[in-house]
């Protein structure tokens, strides 16, 4: 595939990387990228993904646009208040750049149903906003070895860190199993600071650029921390020795999606 | 004026920074480690930036040259594949 002087412009800034070049900027258009969560940590990283040229991305999420939304899913208007957040998400995305197919999925993720949504993608963004999205994604991207990255964020705090196959933790092996429920608060209990979302969804994008281009080095076997109001950010080391983990371990325990019950309150209506 | 082998050329007359040097670097990266790429470029910022953004980037600048119609001949060799 050549490029037009059209789009040789539009990714100049791109091209002309040297860690992406021409031959990035193709893989990045051939490239499949599924987004779970159309939300705080979504809305940013679609935004980034389709003004990078990801030939083609998915988006996920059984939400429709609330006005409570838009303090942080910048990828969604005060008109869209009332629209599948896929449908705003999607419209949003094509507007910045109509070289990129936007499937949308308007549903929620569940042990039924995941396999088949990454299937047919080569990095997965977990953007959802619950524990039992978050171990069903890493359970569903183990099994079917696919690329991920994880983030959380609450409050004036966010996290992330990256699976790949063979090349480290998942995040089950860090966090072993959800928290009780209730035990937790969920953002919409806690709140967050909207930028957050910015932050650590930008972030996600980041990585998921550099996974297709093949630049520099992903977050495998770390978790990155950040506390903005003390500005500070960690780069924890995570242990190496995946062997016992009971999803990607030697001999797993879980061979099968669990749907974990969600606390109450994140249930819709 | 030395003879080179050049296995492909490009003409970025027609755009401004940072295209020029975009469609030099798209052209090389279709050819090989020690192919030879003619490049026909306008005075002024071309001139400057192009060669050394070439430079930067591992390759080999063999020749910059004066044509008759006030457009600049740079011949670049690629380095790395």
């Amino acid at each position: 595939m050549a490029f037009t002087n059209e789009q040789l412009e539009r990714y100049s800034r791109h091209i002309i990387l040297k860690e992406v070049g021409a031959k990035g900027q193709k893989k990045l258009s051939q490239a499949k990228v599924l987004i779970i969560g159309a939300g705080g940590l979504g809305a940013p990283a679609a935004l980034y993904l389709a003004a990078a040229g990801v030939g083609t991305i998915g988006i996920v999420d059984a939400d429709e646009v609330d006005l409570s939304n838009l303090q942080r899913q910048v990828i969604h208007a005060t008109a869209d208040i009332g629209k599948p957040k896929v449908q705003s998400a999607k419209e949003t995305m094509e507007a910045i750049n109509p070289d990129v197919t936007v499937n949308t999925y308007h549903t929620f993720v569940t042990s039924e149903n995941v396999l088949d949504l990454i299937k047919d993608y080569d990095f997965i963004l977990d953007g959802t906003d619950n524990f039992p999205a978050k171990f069903l994604i890493n359970d569903a991207c183990v099994m079917a070895k696919k690329p991920f990255s994880h983030a959380g964020i609450i409050r004036f705090k966010g996290q992330l860190m990256t699976y790949v196959p063979g090349q480290g933790p998942c995040y089950r092996c860090v966090f072993k199993n959800p928290p009780p429920k209730d035990a937790v608060p969920t953002c919409k209990q806690a709140g967050v600071i909207g930028a957050m979302g910015g932050v650590i969804g930008s972030l996600q994008a980041m990585e998921a650029v550099k996974y297709i281009v093949g630049a520099g080095d992903l977050l495998t076997g770390y978790l990155l921390t950040f506390d903005a109001l003390k500005m500070e950010w960690h780069k924890i080391k995570l242990p190496s020795d995946t062997s016992k983990c009971a999803v990607c371990g030697d001999h797993p325990t879980i061979t099968e999606l669990v749907d974990y019950e969600q606390a109450e309150c994140d249930m819709k209506k | 004026m030395a003879e080179f082998n050049i296995t492909d050329s490009v003409d970025i007359t027609d755009v401004n920074c940072p295209i020029t040097f975009v469609k030099t670097k798209v052209a090389l990266e279709e050819l090989d480690d020690g192919d030879i790429l003619e490049v026909r470029l306008n005075d002024g910022e071309p001139v400057q930036n192009v060669p050394r953004s070439l430079k930067e980037e591992g390759h080999k600048v063999l020749e910059l040259t004066q044509n008759d119609d006030g457009t600049y001949r740079l011949i670049v060799q690629k380095v790395g594949d």
